[in-house]
């Protein structure tokens, strides 16, 4: 039997690198005594060695997480677990993805109880600050239950950057002073002092505690009773619990104060004449059941004078989002065609058959629906204004939503489209598809023969402006 | 009035924020002071404390003012309300929060606000002590503003510049909700402001035309909170609602907040005890929207009053009345349907299916790798398990539910 005797400060490098050489030697685990200083159980009888020369060995990068963590443990076997594990990763190497094996079970869970500890420590130490002359100074007391101070420090020197802090462990002690960490040697629980800012804490403390959801089982899940007595604002909960049951009665049993006399906010909107009437009016439509889903209503957008009136489907997610029309894909889209067929979008008045978007929740995105005719018929109110508004020479309607809204007649559309029909008070409509029918089509060679016909279709609507 | 001390006014303006149930401080990015300044964000958030409500405490929860000129009846605050008043100045809340992030009390600051003079001026204070944070102190602990739905799109901006996370409240499950209860308050404006958010981010993420990146905007995205058992809707709308929220705004969270008494509360609204296991269930419902591949019409099938059982948590509940879909193979079955089974959670499923490539489960690997076989044992086989007769048994719910209350002698 070997003893390997490994320092308190830098104890996981120390077995590291032994572990290294004794598994490139191949010696087995049962030959091995590892002993930290400080650990009460050596065994004297063991012989101290050295551990022999060189040799190199490969081990899964998991490993190496594991058995730093492990390593950190309290249990006095954590080191001769690790070195038996490591000795059979050799023969096999997946081992680690077995959490059915008792031995890569018991590591991670050692590895997760550590993990939890050094966590806890990040949570529940609470510095006080002490006197300095410079950069201030901030001192704590904690007592982990395991040997983790120097795995827990990299979190402190990340965060307080800008201060000197010194944490005080029973097993070892930490400096930092902006640059870097020193450990130390455990010292006797030192007196830190009185902070003032403990009070407001505490204040705090109480006052975002609601006596009327008193759950000290889940408190102390999370916040066992052995942190307690180094965290100031712990003294506080025997009372908050004593008093919570009270509280929460008085508040029930107070009577219910008086509210003011409110003026009634009763006004009916007046039939919408100019664009900001309309949007405002719009924003507020309930005639149908679309606006309980959707984000908004949103309007047409253009010149009240366009000679030229787009009507699309509905507002997609983009859309929906922004309030704006023809701003998604889809707008995109129709933007270039328009650019193709030489029209100024700018002179031209887009707004839709459906005001709101609607849409069916799938997992984390909305997939578009087709609006039915009721909420077509309900949503022509609304395109009606606007058409009285923008009273425009011919509308375009884009896809088979947009010609049943202005035509009334929702038949097949390929059949119908790059045709005149009319609105029935006799507004020329140009019928052609939906810019996303183009985004639809799998086929590259479909996509681009319906694109040219697309874009013919806008140029006929231009061509017919400009007879 | 008599001028307030600072313990004071932290005494009023906590008290009148400990009705939100948001504290998270994870996602969004990852930062140190090693180069300057003051903080850190780990991305997974800390606990820094729990109360003995069973809350946890890592972020300073505080209004700038509970003066408030609207009239929401469920809210503490609300300008009908005869609860002490007080105001932080920006510098007050400044120096609190890096004072108490100093002693490692918090992961940094969630700040909200009554509604004072208008939004605009309320929002703009409240950005001033985010930009003060960030900009004077060099301060990179976690930043959660609500945001006001009403306020300026440059303010609204500028809040997603400096926080971390941004939220507003949807406040009740249902527009008719908000309408009786928040008559100030619009539905449609805080979905409105939450569309701006997304967008926001979005836009953030895009690269100009020079290949420069926008300045980051929130990123630990936005979240909301709903009150559960002040109105009538039922788990079924307000799940419904929650999936519209998460998939519209790709919100991060959705926090559902038992309906608590508060003092003073208004007649138009009478107290109850919170429905604290209600709220459970919800989260465990929501849990299983987002991370289990359910949907909000399988969970509350089996319902006919549309609200979740309180017995039973809703993923047992489900696999009891969908006992013909069980036993699972937990050697054969994908992870869709492992993810189904009541005791396995999404981390079991993983390490099942890593260590079932190399050889086949039995029960005791399952325990050992995490599941809950007291739940999970009725409805897996494994290679030395069959649950026999357990799932046929008219009594399997009774195994799970808790004892019948027993009727005292009146």
């Amino acid at each position: 039997m070997q003893r390997v005797d490994l320092p308190r400060i830098g104890t996981f490098a120390a077995w590291r690198d032994a572990a290294r050489a004794h598994a490139a030697h191949g010696t087995p685990p049962e030959h091995l005594l590892w002993v930290r200083e400080g650990d009460t159980s050596a065994d004297l009888f063991a012989t101290p060695a050295p551990p022999p020369e060189g040799g190199e060995i490969t081990v899964p990068k998991r490993f190496v997480s594991l058995a730093k963590l492990a390593g950190h443990h309290a249990d006095p076997e954590r080191f001769a677990l690790l070195y038996r594990l490591l000795t059979r990763l050799a023969a096999a190497p997946r081992l680690l993805d077995d959490r059915g094996d008792p031995l890569v079970d018991r590591l991670n869970r050692m590895a997760k109880e550590v993990g939890r500890d050094r966590h806890k420590m990040h949570a529940f130490l609470r510095f006080r600050e002490v006197e300095s002359t410079g950069r201030r100074h901030f001192a704590a007391w904690f007592e982990p239950s395991h040997p983790i101070l120097e795995i827990a420090t990299p979190f402190f020197a990340d965060r307080f950057g800008d201060m000197n802090w010194s944490i005080f462990t029973p097993d070892m002690s930490a400096h930092f002073d902006g640059a870097r960490v020193r450990f130390d040697d455990p010292v006797p629980r030192p007196d830190i002092g009185d902070d003032a800012t403990e009070d407001l804490w505490r204040t705090y403390f109480r006052s975002i505690f609601n006596p009327a959801r008193l759950k000290t089982k889940a408190m102390q899940a999370e916040m066992p009773k052995k942190y307690w007595a180094n965290m100031p604002e712990a003294q506080d909960i025997p009372g908050l619990i004593a008093r919570a049951e009270t509280r929460a009665r008085e508040m029930a049993e107070a009577a219910p104060s008086l509210p003011p006399l409110r003026a009634s906010r009763i006004a009916v909107p007046p039939r919408p004449e100019t664009a900001d009437q309309f949007a405002a009016a719009l924003s507020t439509c309930t005639r149908c059941d679309l606006c309980r889903h959707a984000t908004q209503a949103v309007p047409g957008e253009g010149p009240a004078d366009a000679r030229l009136m787009l009507v699309g489907e509905q507002p997609g997610d983009q859309e929906d989002l922004a309030g704006r029309p023809f701003v998604g894909p889809a707008g995109k889209l129709l933007d270039r065609h328009l650019v193709e067929a030489a029209i100024d979008r700018d002179r031209v008045y887009l707004t839709n058959a459906v005001k709101h978007f609607k849409f069916r929740p799938q997992n984390k995105r909305r997939i578009h629906q087709t609006p039915n005719r009721t909420e077509v018929e309900h949503c022509r109110w609304w395109l009606d204004l606007e058409r009285e508004r923008v009273q425009p020479d011919l509308i375009v309607a884009l896809g088979k939503t947009a010609a049943l809204a202005l035509t009334g007649n929702g038949d097949a559309l390929l059949k119908r489209r790059g045709q005149f029909e009319a609105t029935p008070d006799g507004t020329p409509v140009l019928i052609t598809v939906h810019p996303s029918y183009l985004l639809r089509l799998p086929d590259p060679r479909l996509k681009a023969e319906e694109a040219r016909a697309f874009t013919d279709d806008l140029a006929k609507a231009r061509d017919h402006l400009a007879a | 009035m008599v001028k307030r001390t600072l313990q004071e006014k932290l005494a009023i303006l906590s008290d009148a924020a400990k009705y939100d149930a948001s504290c998270a401080s994870s996602g969004g990015e990852r930062r140190n002071s090693r180069d300057g300044g003051i903080g850190s964000t780990t991305g997974s958030g800390i606990c820094h404390a729990y109360a003995p409500d069973g809350r946890c405490i890592s972020l300073l929860k505080i209004l700038m003012t509970n003066f408030c000129i609207y009239d929401c009846a469920y809210c503490v605050n609300r300008v009908s309300s005869n609860v002490e008043r007080a105001r932080f100045t920006p510098a007050e809340v400044v120096e609190l929060t890096l004072e108490f992030y100093r002693r490692n009390y918090i992961e940094g600051l969630f700040l909200s606000s009554g509604i004072i003079k208008s939004p605009d001026d309320t929002m703009s204070d409240m950005v001033e002590i985010a930009r003060s944070l960030r900009e004077d102190h060099g301060f990179r602990g976690y930043i959660h503003l609500k945001t006001i739905p009403d306020a300026a799109p440059e303010l609204i901006d500028a809040a997603g510049r400096h926080a971390d996370r941004l939220s507003i409240n949807v406040e009740l499950p249902t527009d008719a909700g908000v309408e009786a209860y928040a008559p100030e308050k619009s539905p449609d404006q805080i979905r409105r402001a939450m569309a701006d958010v997304r967008l926001r981010k979005e836009a953030s993420r895009e690269r100009s035309h020079t290949g420069k990146r926008a300045p980051k905007f929130a990123p630990a995205g936005q979240s909301t909170q709903m009150i559960v058992g002040a109105d009538g809707a039922t788990d079924s709308t307000i799940l419904q609602s929650s999936t519209r929220l998460y998939s519209s705004y790709k919100l991060k969270r959705v926090y559902y907040s038992a309906f608590s008494p508060i003092p003073d509360s208004s007649a138009k609204l009478p107290l109850i005890k919170p429905p604290l296991m209600r709220e459970h269930r919800l989260y465990q419902a929501d849990w299983l929207l987002r991370f289990y591949g359910f949907d909000v019409g399988e969970i509350v099938a089996n319902r006919p009053d549309g609200n979740l059982d309180l017995n039973v948590d809703p993923k047992l509940a489900w696999a009891l009345a969908n006992r013909h879909l069980f036993p699972v193979n937990v050697n054969l079955a994908d992870r869709e349907m492992l993810l189904r089974v009541p005791g396995i959670g999404t981390r079991s499923v993983g390490r099942i299916l890593a260590a079932r490539r190399h050889r086949a489960l039995r029960y005791d690997d399952l325990r050992r790798m995490g599941a809950n076989l007291k739940s999970a044992k009725a409805f897996i086989t494994a290679l030395d398990w069959t649950p026999r007769g357990l799932l046929d048994q008219d009594n399997l719910r009774a195994r799970f539910a808790p004892e019948p209350e027993q009727l005292s002698l009146f």
